[in-house]
């Protein structure tokens, strides 16, 4: 059986005319049946000229609707795009540029949308008010919510969302112009020229596929066209003018800088190839022209929602760009000038057109020509009702009273298969408020313009209000030249007219409701919000418009309520009897159309997603077994599966061997400073605790410093390296922090202190070797060095060099200890870190020397009561650590003076103690909050379990903790009780050191 | 997105940079004596609604601390300048 074949173009197609190309035929699929348009198409131009209106069901009522507009403001024709990881929910076919092999599919409707069972919703309509879901499902109890929930989400909603991965590369990029030129419009062509002659560097973005903006939506032999075809040139002719289209400004930030997403060409993106679907580009513009344009506003009348009810330019984009007739007896509900131009243009183009006009009178020469295109037009009229199930039939029109905005009765039915309506123009004000730029409202305009713009930011066109085609250019002309003045650039030279003199002056429209109509109302269509409801909310008190919005969801849908905002705010006014310019707008934020998260994550995805740093062995430890772990940006490994099937044997396995044989760790990710000058001794008296003055050369000491406000800020050795010179290490975690803290130091508290500080983190690769075993496997593995306690006492150092193969390699051995065994820490250039590792483990063979991770050290340290970010959590103080006495009190140090604050010094503060099992079966868990036997279990307690493992030296679960009054509740059991877990237990409190407190095992 | 002017480096973006926070207050001698003096200067922080003197490294670029005066409303910069020649009130 062979495929159905798509119909040519579709039957409402012209024969000739627009801007498509139709020697480039498209096929797409909607619901899997094909259809055919042309290059320079959308999705919805296809779909409208092959006579499809009915093209989705409305959130909560499951109405049928059909496509409303032709551009971003589209609320009703949203459709899913795409297969697997590559579908798109919710994607408004009016901006769909239509590509070979396009799948769409319709949404909320089941099974189809021209069979929809939960139409049903509909009939119900007087119990789906706003706030109904709230107000049925909540409930006296949270569960009725939880339990309804699932199945409101099912009904009402949209398309779903995507869980697959998607292929597709996304791409980032950095722009720096001198002017942003946004929208392509009369005002944004002409700011663009005028920018570029007076020399500026212009990057001008288009959202659409095409540049024109409404100049595009004009008759091909008309004098916008025209204007289109000569301003392309004269810009290109600057050759300074960057022209991107299918590129949405979707938000203005801090320091002018400005997110723009670019969208491939069809057929363009390609994920082998790495060609990017579409691309984020963040912007930094010395000055920008916002020149976004206006939307069309729909009227609000009953049966405003049925389908082939669209607006006004709409149906002159759809006849006019893509050749396309959305109807042949057709009614227009208009108040201004500018709607006239559309139902003349789709006159002309064969369709029997009768204009309602809401206001009293039209000039003399718009009007002829009107009539001279054969349209009938009602003056003071008004359409109050459409009827018609899945496309409207039937318009009734009754008189309106201009002034008074009421519908004066005088009811005339008329046979229609399409309206279209114009309730004047609302400015795209989103852009400037984004920059908290207030719109202002305009009674002459009956709109909100935008207030004083920020700072190099400028308005043009539409946007601010300009209602005729030559004031939006002369606009567009004078902001390009502010927008150059601001780089003190300037131009000369008159705006290019376009002469015609028709605008958008209109009268404004409440709802056009008679007293005998009946039916709904919509106010927003795509969140199925109706007058009823916005007076429903008004009713119940909720009047402000952020209050309105939340109530009924009013524009709250995935168009943000483009169409809609205004209408509504509109209506909440004359209920309140106040005037709409008081009741000011919603907030407007960015995106300012649906940005795909894939464009705003880029390249930072999967392995991407973060920077990941690796030390010189980061491979060794791969291909032996090494389990990887993030620490900070940092890859280190936990465990390796070559001692264990599992993290919990193999930690055992590796503690074991360290402390009763050898055993060697990657130490690289620790925090290297370089501190050396003159003072260098002086400033390190004043940043740690205790003294370095008096350390000889060759010498290591252990040391805490501390924040400003007395609470420990890290830890580690310094070891100085000559009288000028010291070595410090830092935690892996504070090393960043560190350095800056030293750097604030020296060039903010004490710039006469003759110091220079760098970090050396990525040049020195670090490695511990540790256990009884040590001394023989660093004597065979270095013979011409003397590893002797006398030559290398404990904290000592060697400053040296290697021998043989690894003679060129720097070695910065010092005897330091964590884990308690006779250890030392062996520094070496990051690049020659491998080859020592390596040289190392094969030295090591006769002892069976083994590597251990990241667990074994952490574990390790607990049984030698060392602390570690877990105890030093930015709370705590010296004193906290059992270290007090540390503290010089001859010297002043960074931290000492409020150190010293009586807070900091209370006696019951929790400080650090040793943790055992009582019961074996019940071992302590990390964040357990502890209390005293007869404490009742409430609260934040006396204090927390900070750190836990395993002991097989104790052969018991053991942990640190803090705890009030500290080692003085040595020997007491205290309950340790989980809030996470609900778990309680008990623990006996030790001293916070579980294995050779006299240090007899390291200073062998 | 904030674009400072580093003084060494030039305008960057602000990723570029580390916030400290406020640069207005003086840092005492190191001695305990001058607890009260310290107190005041951790803990008694202008919270202006306008211009701010405020800390900034230049982590990612040359590293220097700079004082940036920023209006805390508009975010708009009004002036950077290396810390070691902050002017304290």
């Amino acid at each position: 059986m062979s495929a159905p074949q798509p119909a040519q173009g579709g039957k409402q197609r012209l024969a000739s005319g627009g801007r498509i190309d139709r020697s480039k035929p498209l096929t797409f699929t909607l619901d899997g049946s094909p259809y055919q348009g042309f290059a320079g198409d959308t999705l919805a131009s296809t779909l409208l000229a092959h006579n499809v209106h009915l093209v989705g069901r409305s959130f909560k009522y499951h109405r049928p609707r059909g496509i409303v507009g032709s551009g971003v403001e589209e609320p009703n024709a949203l459709f899913t795009l795409g297969d697997g990881g590559t579908r798109e929910p919710n994607i408004a076919a009016t901006t769909t540029e239509l590509e070979q092999g396009l799948r769409a599919r319709t949404q909320n409707a089941w099974p189809s949308v021209s069979l929809d069972f939960m139409a049903i919703n509909s009939l119900l309509s007087p119990v789906f008010v706003a706030g109904f879901y709230y107000k049925t499902f909540m409930g006296p109890t949270r569960k009725a919510w939880m339990f309804y929930e699932h199945f409101i989400r099912k009904a009402a909603g949209l398309g779903a969302s995507v869980a697959d991965f998607d292929i597709h590369r996304y791409d980032y990029h950095n722009d720096y112009v001198d002017v942003l030129v946004i929208g392509s419009g009369p005002a944004g062509l002409a700011a663009a020229l005028q920018a570029a002659r007076a020399g500026a560097d212009v990057m001008l973005v288009e959202q659409d596929f095409e540049l024109g903006g409404a100049l595009l939506d004009c008759a091909a032999a008309s004098a916008q066209a025209q204007w289109l075809a000569h301003m392309l040139q004269e810009i290109k002719a600057t050759d300074r003018v960057r022209l991107l289209t299918r590129s949405t400004a979707f938000g203005i930030y801090d320091g002018n800088t400005v997110g723009v997403i670019e969208r491939s060409a069809p057929g363009v993106a390609d994920p082998d190839f790495g060609v990017p679907r579409q691309r984020m580009r963040t912007v930094r513009a010395d000055a920008i022209v916002i020149a976004c344009g206006a939307i069309e506003r729909p009227l609000v009348f009953g049966g405003n929602d049925k389908p082939a009810v669209m607006l006004s330019s709409a149906v002159g984009a759809y006849v006019n760009r893509y050749a396309v007739v959305p109807g042949r007896r057709a009614l227009f509900c208009v108040n201004n000038d500018a709607a006239y131009a559309d139902a003349i243009g789709l006159a002309q183009a064969g369709a029997q057109v009768q204009l309602v006009d809401l206001r009293p009178t039209t000039a003399a020469a718009l009007l002829s020509a009107a009539n001279n295109a054969g349209i009938t037009v009602h003056h003071g009229s008004a359409v109050t009702q459409v009827r018609g199930f899945q496309r409207a039939n039937t318009a009734r029109i009754e008189g309106f009273d201009s002034n008074t905005g009421r519908v004066m009765g005088g009811a005339a039915h008329h046979e229609v298969d399409l309206v279209a309506m114009s309730g004047g123009w609302t400015p795209t004000v989103h852009l400037s408020s984004h920059r908290n730029v207030k719109p202002v409202y305009r009674s002459d305009i009956a709109c909100f313009v935008p207030g004083a713009f920020d700072r190099a930011q400028f308005g043009a066109g539409s946007m601010v209000g300009e209602q005729t085609w030559d004031g939006a250019i002369a606009s567009g002309w004078a902001a390009g030249a502010q927008a150059a003045g601001v780089l003190s650039l300037h131009s000369a030279g008159e705006a290019p007219s376009l002469q015609d003199a028709y605008g958008m002056a209109f009268v404004p429209a409440g709802p056009l409701r008679s007293p005998q109509s009946g039916g709904k109302s919509f106010v927003d269509f795509q969140h199925d919000v109706t007058v009823d409801d916005v007076q429903l909310a008004h009713r119940e008190g909720y009047v402000s418009v952020e209050h309105l919005k939340r109530y009924t969801t009013l524009g709250m849908g995935t168009d943000q309520g483009k169409t809609s905002n205004l209408n509504g705010m509109g209506i909440m006014a004359s209920a309140r009897g106040m005037d709409v310019s008081l009741a000011g707008t919603t907030t407007f934020r960015p995106p300012y159309t649906p940005a795909a998260l894939g464009a705003l994550a880029g390249r930072n995805v999967r392995g991407h997603f973060q920077p990941e740093r690796l030390t010189a062995m980061h491979d060794w430890h791969l291909a032996n077994g090494g389990v990887k772990m993030e620490a900070g940006y940092w890859l280190r490994p936990l465990w390796y599966r070559t001692h264990g099937a599992s993290l919990s044997e193999a930690y055992k396995a590796e503690m074991e061997f360290v402390r009763e044989n050898v055993g060697i760790a990657d130490t690289s990710t620790l925090g290297k400073i370089d501190v050396q000058g003159p003072d260098a001794a002086e400033f390190l008296d004043r940043v740690y605790v205790n003294g370095y003055s008096k350390l000889a050369v060759g010498k290591a000491r252990y040391g805490f410093m501390l924040r400003e406000d007395g609470i420990v800020m890290d830890d580690g050795t310094t070891t100085r390296i000559s009288d000028t010179q010291f070595f410090m290490t830092t935690t892996t975690a504070q090393a960043a922090k560190v350095i800056s803290h030293l750097e604030f130091l020296l060039q903010v508290v004490w710039p006469e202190l003759r110091v220079t500080v760098a970090s050396v983190t990525d040049q020195w690769a670090a490695m511990s070797i540790a256990g009884p075993r040590t001394r023989e496997v660093l004597q065979a593995a270095f013979p011409h060095l003397d590893f002797a306690d006398a030559a290398l006492p404990f904290m000592g150092l060697l400053d040296t060099r290697g021998q043989g193969s690894l003679a060129d390699v720097a070695l910065r051995i010092l005897r330091l200890t964590f884990s308690g065994e006779l250890a030392y820490e062996i520094f070496v250039p990051t690049h020659q870190g491998l080859a020592v590792w390596e040289h190392l483990m094969q030295a090591g063979k006769p002892w069976q020397l083994r590597p251990y991770g990241l667990e074994a050290l952490g574990s390790l340290r607990i049984e030698k009561g060392h602390v570690v970010g877990s105890e030093m959590d930015g709370r705590t103080t010296l004193g906290d650590m059992g270290a007090g006495r540390m503290a010089s009190q001859t010297k002043d140090f960074w931290g000492k003076a409020l150190s010293h604050s009586p807070h900091l010094q209370k006696p019951d503060r929790p400080t650090l103690v040793g943790l055992e099992a009582v019961d074996p079966a019940q071992p302590p868990s990390n964040g357990a909050i502890l209390f005293f036997a007869d404490d009742e279990i409430r609260g934040h307690g006396r204090g927390h379990v900070t750190s836990t493992t395993f002991s097989k030296t104790v052969g018991k679960a053991i942990g640190l903790g803090l705890l009030q009054g500290g080692t003085v509740h040595v020997g007491q059991e205290v309950v340790a009780a989980s809030p996470a877990t609900g778990r309680q237990y008990r623990l006996r409190v030790v001293e916070p050191c579980f294995i050779d407190p006299q240090g007899v095992r390291y200073r062998v | 997105m904030l674009r400072i002017a580093c003084p060494y480096c030039g305008t960057r973006d602000h990723e570029e940079f580390s916030y400290f926070g406020d640069a207005t207050q003086a840092y005492p001698d190191l001695g305990v004596e001058h607890h009260d003096a310290w107190a005041h200067t951790v803990y008694t922080r202008p919270n202006p609604r306008g211009i701010h003197s405020e800390f900034w490294q230049h982590t990612l670029g040359c590293r220097r601390w700079l004082v940036v005066k920023r209006h805390t409303v508009t975010h708009d910069i009004e002036s950077v300048v290396p810390a070691a020649q902050r002017a304290l009130p």
